[in-house]
């Protein structure tokens, strides 16, 4: 199978599962489908840094969670009636899902530009551990921070608007997180295949290279770094909207594990990639979870087998070629 | 604010740092010797503490499970290196975070499995309860001091061993050149193994020491394996000096922070408001340490990088 | 064909570098000067410290001390990235390439970082007319363009050699600092090489770090020997293979 292959099976596969919900009228799958995408949407944040870029970051689930937050303070305000901030500026919160969008777009980005001017600055274990650690920080922070729920969290009951759409309805939400995917994953698309895509890859494979040609490969870094918050909080943002909660547990660092698991699982440095993993290990979830509540137990032996032996991923599996492995 | 309340925090930082020590000891050895980054290490801490609860409820001996803490955490630990760590060495910082990360599901399930979702208790033994009264009319439980003392100790035997001895002098050259040391002779497989169960055990150690005074439970290891992070970023990779310096100010300052923010904002904010933002000021305070650090010696404190 | 380096303008002026490692001083004040049209090599033992002279040059090292002028600015203050933007093209002693690229892609880079058009995000780099074929001039002067499609990590070690060259080219350079452009090449391909080398003076002096002294006394205007991170002549070719302070230490060794 070629790449292209590979990756149009995985888009018809994620379309085809909500439309049997919808025939065989099992919500569930469509949710289940939509869940796939928003991880995998977070997973293709993180490729762009990790799979294009070979910065190991484990601390995406910082630019998860803000993204969430963005979108369940937002709403929060919106549906009370408080607004945001009275000074300077009077700002309330919203309920339209584009501004959330945007926000969470520019928190995400804000916060990937300071935590990667600092951590750029390292590399290697230290860059894991920065990255890792600085999550954390934002994870207390939303733990001990009480206005909006502290460790419990914060429901907003009803989906946020778009266009008059009715987004409760569970294939329109999926319709409407799909598009989001493919437009996010056609820009990405467009930049790894760009000047700058090509300085990336480069600064991922010999810095002193690209140093000697006059590209500074720390900008490069921190450019990459900041497009993969702003995407990742999106993630985040739709995320909410999903579940109509956010909490803390958005942040934990298992979940910057996981998402990097989606990437690996998926092949990384592939488009598509991050779908394709996060589809099997929502899968794997499934399958396994019904059967014994010790799932994470067998996930993780055949996490361990799939990075000692299969290295390409899925992607890289089935499209018969294997990939730098980082 | 009392100054034996002070004084109680201040001793109550030390203990927590000497304990992050402990931690943070084995991670920076195999990290400078293996140039390894395992995740995993928390879950040795975890292992080491349901070891000793599970001999203490058997066996009703604390001594006798702070033992098994010991050699459960050593034995896997070794394990580890030898079926999995091994083939890691030579591969990127991607592929070992990976499989680390893996480790803690596997472990953190297995233990679940084995022990239940519930945690345990473990009594601190009778020999070392009750509270020693110190100058300054302060009463602190005898059992962290005898913490802080045995962390102290270990780090004493840590610089001696890695100073002095014919093994610590193979640690230092396997960190400056693998090949060399593998030139003289020197069972560098071996070598690899006894650092990596060595540092294993000092966790396993720490984890049933602070199950004692927290609870046994699954997920207990990987909050404090983040914080040994934020040392070892502190005070400079493959530095036992630096993981000693980082600890001791990591857990002071945590400790401190914690009781000093609150009271510095209620100077200025209504009390409640105060509480909110202190607390959640204090849980960031060694994060903003780091980052402090890693601003002005992006290299930690006693690393070697520039 | 000797420049003078009285007459000339000189382009790169290095004053009293110095550098050590622990103990080690692997330049101990090193002074050293590149005038238009030269071709000035620095030859010396193994660990004499030429490398880590290029290094600092080059700005991938900072000095402990010295100073550093190119087209009479200081830029000791200046990362590896502004200098190449400068013009100051440096190859590496072992092949620094991007392995997973292909000839032309490792061209277009170093077109990309001239121009200082890295950072456009949208347009898809493999379709720039501009580009390819700028790159595709510099790999025709090195005799490279056939294999423009092949990946670096399928072409020979030589043509590794020219690559690196091609690089440089592509810099515009207002100076070439190669560091043993010849290391590995066999007797056909070290020919072909000082043929193309001759022709890089015009385009811009050279500090050449070579240990092929064949080479280095054929293409050579000037003569700098390293010896223990110190200076021990500067010179013209015959001045220096009569001198006896440097066939005591070096050449009298490696060439009895």
């Amino acid at each position: 199978m070629t790449p292209r292959l590979a990756s149009t099976a995985v888009v018809l596969l994620l379309l085809a599962v909500p439309l049997a919900g919808t025939i065989l009228n099992e919500p569930w799958l469509i949710t289940l489908a939509t869940r796939v995408a928003i991880l995998g949407l977070a997973g293709v944040g993180l490729n762009l840094v990790l799979g294009y870029g070979g910065m190991v970051s484990l601390g995406h689930a910082a630019y998860f969670g803000i993204g969430g937050y963005v979108a369940g303070i937002l709403a929060h305000h919106a549906l009370e009636g408080h607004p945001l901030m009275a000074w300077p500026v009077a700002l309330g919160g919203t309920d339209s899902m584009i501004v959330i969008w945007l926000v969470a777009i520019v928190c995400g980005a804000l916060l990937a530009l300071l935590i990667g001017s600092l951590s750029l600055r390292t590399t290697g274990v230290y860059f894991i551990m920065i990255t890792l650690a600085f999550a954390q920080m934002i994870y207390y922070f939303t733990i001990s921070w009480p206005a909006y729920g502290g460790e419990d969290g914060l429901p907003i009951y009803v989906r946020n608007s778009l266009f008059g759409l009715d987004t409760m309805d569970p294939m329109t939400f999926f319709m409407i997180v799909f598009v989001v995917l493919v437009i996010v994953i056609f820009l990405v698309s467009r930049v790894v295949q760009s000047n700058f895509g090509l300085a990336l890859n480069a600064v991922r494979q010999n810095e002193a290279r690209v140093r000697s040609v006059g590209i500074g490969g720390f900008r490069i870094r921190l450019v990459a770094f900041v497009m993969s918050g702003a995407i990742t909080a999106l993630a985040g943002a739709l995320f909410v909207d999903l579940n109509r909660f956010v909490s803390p547990s958005m942040l934990s660092w298992h979940t910057s594990g996981e998402i990097m698991i989606f990437v690996i699982l998926g092949g990384v440095a592939r488009l598509w990639g991050p779908i394709a993993g996060a589809a099997l290990y929502v899968f794997l979830e499934q399958v396994l979870g019904s059967m014994t509540e010790h799932w994470q137990f067998w996930v993780g032996l055949l996490l361990i087998v799939v990075v000692l032996h299969a290295r390409g991923g899925i992607m890289g599996f089935t499209s018969g070629r294997h990939s730098h492995g980082g | 604010m009392p100054a034996t309340l002070i004084a109680e925090q201040v001793l109550n930082g030390l203990q927590f740092g000497v304990m992050l020590f402990l931690m943070s000891a084995g991670l920076t050895l195999v990290f400078g010797v293996m140039g390894l980054i395992n995740l995993a290490h928390g879950s040795l801490y975890m292992i080491g503490a349901f070891a000793c609860a599970a001999v203490v409820s058997a066996t009703g001996s604390f001594w006798l499970g702070l033992a098994a803490s010991l050699a459960a955490a050593a034995a896997a630990g070794a394990l580890v290196e030898v079926t999995l760590m091994r083939r890691l060495y030579q591969r990127g910082h991607l592929d070992q975070v990976l499989v680390t990360f893996a480790l803690i599901l596997v472990f953190s399930e297995g233990i679940r499995w084995v022990f239940g979702a519930f945690p345990l208790y473990l009594d601190i033994p009778p020999l070392l309860a009750g509270t020693v009264p110190l100058p300054g009319g302060l009463d602190y439980p005898l059992y962290r001091l005898v913490i802080i003392a045995a962390g102290l100790t270990v780090a004493a035997g840590l610089f001696q061993l890695v100073s002095r001895t014919r093994l610590g002098m193979r640690i230092r050259a396997g960190e400056s050149d693998r090949e060399m040391i593998a030139a003289i002779g020197v069972n560098i497989r071996a070598l690899y193994t006894a650092v990596f169960a060595l540092g294993a055990a000092l966790a396993g150690f720490a984890g049933a020491v602070i199950g004692s005074i927290t609870s046994v439970e699954v997920g207990m290891g990987e909050p404090v394996l983040i914080l040994a992070f934020v040392v070892i970023v502190i005070g400079g990779i493959g530095s036992i000096k630096g993981a000693l310096v980082g600890a001791i100010l990591v857990g002071v300052t945590d400790t401190m922070g914690r009781l000093l923010l609150p009271a510095l904002f209620a100077t200025f904010l209504e009390p409640a408001d105060a509480a909110a933002t202190g607390a959640s000021l204090a849980s960031m305070l060694i994060y903003l340490l780091m980052a402090l650090v890693l601003f002005l010696r992006p290299g930690g404190l006693f690393g070697k990088a520039a | 064909m000797a420049a003078e380096s009285g007459n000339a303008p000189v382009v790169l002026d290095v004053v009293g570098l110095t550098r050590s490692f622990g103990a080690v001083r692997a330049n101990d004040a090193v002074s050293l000067d590149l005038v238009t049209g030269e071709i000035h090599a620095l030859i010396g033992p193994n660990g004499a410290g030429k490398s880590t002279f290029i290094s600092q040059v080059a700005g991938d090292l900072a000095p402990d001390s010295g100073s550093i002028r190119f087209q009479g600015r200081d830029i000791g203050q200046m990362s590896a990235a502004q200098r190449a933007r400068l013009g100051m093209a440096r190859t590496f002693q072992i092949s620094s390439l991007i392995p997973e690229f292909t000839v032309l892609e490792n061209a277009m880079l170093a077109h990309l970082g001239r121009l200082g058009e890295s950072m456009r995000f949208f347009a898809p780099v493999a379709r720039d007319r501009k580009l390819r074929q700028l790159a595709r001039t510099c790999l025709e002067r090195v005799g490279l363009d056939s294999r423009h499609r092949e990946r670096v990590s399928e072409i020979s070690h030589g043509e590794r050699r020219l690559l690196e060259i091609a690089i440089a080219l592509a810099l515009e350079p207002a100076v070439f600092l190669l560091d043993e452009p010849m290391a590995g090449l066999d007797q056909e391909g070290s020919r072909m090489l000082i043929g193309l080398l001759d022709s890089l003076r015009q385009t811009a002096p050279v500090l050449l770090v070579e240990h092929d002294m064949d080479a280095v006394f054929a293409l050579a205007d000037r003569i700098s020997v390293l010896v223990d991170g110190r200076l021990i002549a500067t010179g013209q070719p015959d001045a220096i293979r009569s001198d006896d302070t440097v066939r005591a230490a070096y050449l009298g060794v490696e060439h009895p």
